[in-house]
């Protein structure tokens, strides 16, 4: 995972993950009638910066490290902590995102929170940036480990079969006029090449292209179908119909150019848009037709390097 | 700002839920037509239309849109709902009308 990627995915992990999922439950709290010298292993050996004071499940306080040393400088360590434990807490809820703990650990400078049920109010653990920092790595690890899986999965088609040459065949009916199953095709073919790990930018290419010759054969035909190729090094869709046939192409293939009735433009077709999308995204672009017999568009994105070259070669 | 947040800040009605209300939302792009859509929205953002049929959800799930608010009190059709449970998709209907709207989402995302 690159830099910039890993930064956006923590920016995203801390409004997903929550509170109750990376802070520690079991915690040393003491009570309020203890003694504040009482607290001497807990805040001087052990180093814990601060402790929740707890009156049956209740949080009534914390008692810090600075209130100890106060303590001990004057000497007052017969003192009960109810008296020298400050009693207005920053608290946060278990249920609350992370990014709630990032705010209040930045705004108040403070080393942990004590975090509390929002359902009774009973004290159920307690975060530090630590616990954040740890969370965060965990599940960027466990992220990671999908995504490496993932990357396998799509070696495992090409780099893991013996043949000179292999190729994957997707094949997708594309019924005429029925706008309610219209996108089934090209979100169909997204899914299987996400699932086949292709690069997310290739397959957004691949999608639009496919979404746009699909809704020509839904709008403009009786029906048709769709096949992508996919090998190695490219992935190739053809769409292909036997409707009306295009009469002029180079005239369709204006932006702007559209004879969608006024009907299917109500539903927000017709802009006239559609060949232009599809070559902006494809590497090469053929299309072909013949008036009355039907419709041919081939497209191909390249998969190595993916580097696009502007020049459709449509005629 | 979470979809989540801003669902509640312009009193969205939320018909499909089953996505994720609590991403970051980038942006926002208005247009009634799908291949318009198609060409010039951005992964992550919230698309804003009047168009009520289920193909507004396929463009969503191509782009990977963050969510779609049907504008001017227009009701989703069944199907659209039901597609946008399964592929995920939030849905979101106001009464507001495409500029009253648009220009609220402005006022909280800014220019982005
Ligand atoms: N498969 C096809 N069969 C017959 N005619 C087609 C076919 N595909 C495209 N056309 C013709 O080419 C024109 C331009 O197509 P294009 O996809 O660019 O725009 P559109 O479909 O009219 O509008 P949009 O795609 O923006 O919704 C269409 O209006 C239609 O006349
Ligand atoms: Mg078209």
């Amino acid at each position: 995972m690159d830099a910039e990627k890993a930064i956006t995915k923590v920016q995203e992990l801390v409004y997903e993950i929550k509170v109750n999922q990376v802070m520690v439950t079991d915690v040393i709290t003491v009570s309020p009638h203890n003694l504040m010298s009482e607290l001497r292993v807990l805040l001087h050996d052990k180093r814990i910066s601060g402790v929740p004071v707890v009156e049956g499940t209740t949080l009534v306080g914390l008692v810090s490290i600075e209130d100890f040393v106060k303590c001990l400088s004057e000497g007052k360590m017969n003192n009960l902590v109810r008296d020298r434990m400050s009693r207005d807490v920053i608290t946060l809820y278990d249920d609350e995102p992370l990014v709630r703990a990032v705010q209040e650990f930045d705004r108040r400078g403070y080393g942990r929170f004590p975090v509390i049920s929002r359902e009774n109010g009973a004290l159920v653990g307690v975060i530090t940036k630590g616990d954040i920092i740890r969370g965060l790595l965990k599940r960027i690890e466990i992220d990671y480990h999908e995504e490496e899986i993932h990357r396998y999965r799509a070696s495992y088609f090409f780099e893991d079969i013996i043949a000179d040459k292999t190729t994957l065949i997707f094949q997708y009916k594309v019924t005429g006029k029925d706008f309610s199953r219209a996108g089934r095709t090209s979100s169909g073919l997204k899914k299987t090449l996400r699932r086949m790990g292709i690069p997310p930018k290739i397959i957004r290419r691949i999608a639009i292209a496919t979404y746009e010759a699909e809704m020509n054969i839904v709008v403009f035909t009786d029906g048709g179908e769709i096949t992508a190729q996919v090998t190695p090094r490219e992935i190739r869709v053809e769409a292909v119909d036997s409707g009306p046939g295009i009469p002029d192409i180079k005239k369709a293939m204006e932006p702007g150019f559209s004879t969608a009735p006024d009907w299917v433009r109500d539903l927000g077709f017709g802009a006239g848009m559609g060949l232009t999308n599809i070559r902006k995204c494809a590497d090469t672009m053929h299309l072909e037709s013949t008036v009355g017999k039907g419709t041919r568009l081939e497209i191909a994105v390249q998969l190595n390097g993916a580097v696009k070259h502007d020049s459709g070669d449509h005629h | 700002m979470t979809l989540a947040t801003i669902i509640e800040n312009l009193g969205l009605e939320v018909k499909s839920a089953s996505g994720d209300l609590t991403h970051e939302i980038t942006g926002a792009y208005v247009s009634d037509l799908l291949s318009d859509v198609m060409a010039n929205s951005k992964e992550g953002q919230l698309w804003v239309t009047l168009q009520v049929h289920p193909n507004i959800v396929a463009v969503a799930t191509l782009k990977d849109l963050a969510g779609i608010i049907l504008v001017n009190g227009r009701e989703a059709e069944k199907e659209t709902i039901e597609r946008a449970e399964e592929e995920k998709i939030p849905l979101m209907t106001t009464r507001l009308a495409t500029f009253q709207l648009a220009g609220k989402l402005y006022g909280l995302l800014g220019e982005c």
